[in-house]
């Protein structure tokens, strides 16, 4: 039985489709459809009810080995407030889930996990866990709002002043208020355009939810689902645990090496990524030349030959012709390269593209 | 004769004589699909089956198959909706599929006055 978020109400009230994900009910539109939820984001700005993601607190004085022992990444130096991702790995260089780690202050560390593994990471780090350090799972008791657009900024100083926003993209102000609201506000989000992820108390999620979209609504802001979600991440090339990565998919296929620290002196998985230190497969875009719509879990051929599979693929609605993102052979792996996809046993035409489709302020076409 | 009548899986036929019609689909499965990008059709001279898919339609969100409710002959194919496909999300029952002619067979359909219904039990 799928377990409703906190603006379940509104989402009905809104209009949502609403869908089951991860475990929630959640809307994948609203009546103004994909199309126009993708285009609010790129031009002005949209909101999103993202509370199915888990959120885990990690402290103790060891919090810090722990998280480097845990995540590919190293968490050493931070300021108070910074946010980086990770991938967290399995013995076999696996990803188990990617995540955002917040330093709240010392010892203090704040993660944000993806709504379908929390069960499973919350276990993974508890059974990994050594000294004095506690993990704590705190998703039931937070919302969380993605306020998405290149007019997110100028819409939340109507409620906030400007030293509870976060100056910097990938930090975050951990005492902002909003009205008399205690919140988190972090410059983070999944969408490629500039923005907020906005962290609160359940109870408190569907008051500021309604006040938001009230007060943007000058600047264009409309309630955004899923399936704009989606559209928005893969222009942007951001990569979907379950897609682009799983236990069986290293960091390093999915083009998330940068996120690998091998200075550090052992991470869970680090022996395992050092022997595939070369992947044979690499993640790639693919912009589709022929007609139709090439989606996840399509052979892509090169020349004939099987080169590897899509991992997700839509209509680029801002970018105006369909895109998807495969995993291939390292040598295939050429921008530029004619490929082709099979799509419901039809041959659909593609070059290998590079990533991402679109940059934030990409004017378009 | 002019009177739409509908599928089950939301496709309409309305006739044009004896032996000639036109598909397309209701307004509830251009709603149900939500913005439609992509229609691949079938070509001129072409058989199409009761019953069977001639024709698919690409969401932004997914592929879904179009079911023939006729057998027959292809006469008519309805280029404009590859450049426009979005003209079946604003006009369903003027987005016409495809013109099928030579019509042998024709599915059990229902009635305008029963799909209504039917369509509202499925909400």
């Amino acid at each position: 039985m799928e377990q409703k978020t906190p603006l379940y109400e509104s989402h009905i009230r809104h209009g949502g489709k609403i869908v089951p994900f991860a475990g929630y009910l959640l809307p994948v539109q609203y009546k103004t459809g994909v199309i126009a939820e993708h285009m609010a984001v790129r031009t002005a700005c949209g909101l999103f009810d993202v509370s199915h993601m888990g959120e885990i607190l990690c402290s103790g004085p060891d919090a810090v080995p722990n998280l480097n022992r845990l995540l590919t990444n190293d968490f050493t130096q931070m300021y108070d407030g910074q946010a980086r991702y990770s991938p967290m790995c399995n013995e076999a260089g696996g990803v188990v889930d990617d995540l955002i780690v917040y330093k709240v202050r010392d010892e203090h560390y704040f993660i944000v996990v993806n709504a379908a593994n929390k069960d499973k990471d919350f276990a993974w780090m508890q059974a990994h866990q050594c000294g004095n350090v506690t993990f704590e799972d705190i998703s039931p008791a937070v919302a969380q709002l993605a306020l998405q657009g290149p007019k997110a900024p100028e819409i939340l100083k109507k409620l906030v002043s400007e030293e509870n926003l976060p100056p910097k993209y990938y930090s975050a102000r951990f005492d902002a208020r909003i009205g008399e609201l205690p919140c988190v506000i972090s410059r983070t989000g999944y969408t490629g355009e500039n923005g907020y992820e906005i962290y609160l108390a359940a109870d408190k999620a569907e008051r500021l939810w309604e006040r938001l979209l009230e007060i943007g609504k000058e600047e264009g802001l409309i309630p955004c689902g899923l399936g704009a979600r989606d559209t928005l991440r893969l222009e942007a090339a951001m990569p979907l645990y379950g897609h682009e990565m799983d236990d069986t998919i290293t960091p390093l296929e999915a083009g998330l090496g940068t996120f690998v620290k091998w200075e550090k002196e052992s991470f869970i998985g680090k022996e395992a990524l050092k022997r595939h230190r070369q992947p044979s497969k690499k993640r790639v875009g693919l912009k589709v030349t022929g007609r139709g719509i090439i989606r996840e879990h399509c052979t892509v051929y090169c020349d004939g030959r099987e080169i590897g599979r899509t991992t997700s693929g839509t209509q680029g609605p801002y970018l105006g012709y369909p895109i998807a993102m495969a995993l291939v052979e390292t040598d295939s792996a050429v921008p530029g390269t004619a490929v082709e996809a099979d799509v419901r046993g039809r041959r659909v035409a593609a070059e290998i593209a590079a990533l991402p489709f679109y940059k934030k302020g990409q004017p378009r076409g | 004769m002019n009177e739409y009548k509908y599928r089950e899986s939301h496709e309409w036929v309305k006739f044009e004589d004896e032996t000639t019609a036109l598909i397309g689909i209701s307004s509830y499965a251009q709603e149900s699909l939500g913005d439609i990008v992509f229609v691949n059709l079938p070509s001129v001279g072409d058989a199409v089956t009761a019953g069977e898919t001639f024709a698919d339609v690409e969401s932004v969100k997914a592929v879904s198959d179009i079911y023939s409710p006729v057998s027959g002959v292809v006469a008519e194919v309805n280029e404009a909706l590859c450049d426009r496909p979005e003209t079946i999300n604003e006009d369903p029952l003027g987005a016409w599929f495809i013109k099928v002619e030579k019509i042998t067979e024709t599915e059990e359909l229902m009635e305008e006055e029963a799909y209504g219904p039917f369509v509202a039990g499925l909400e």
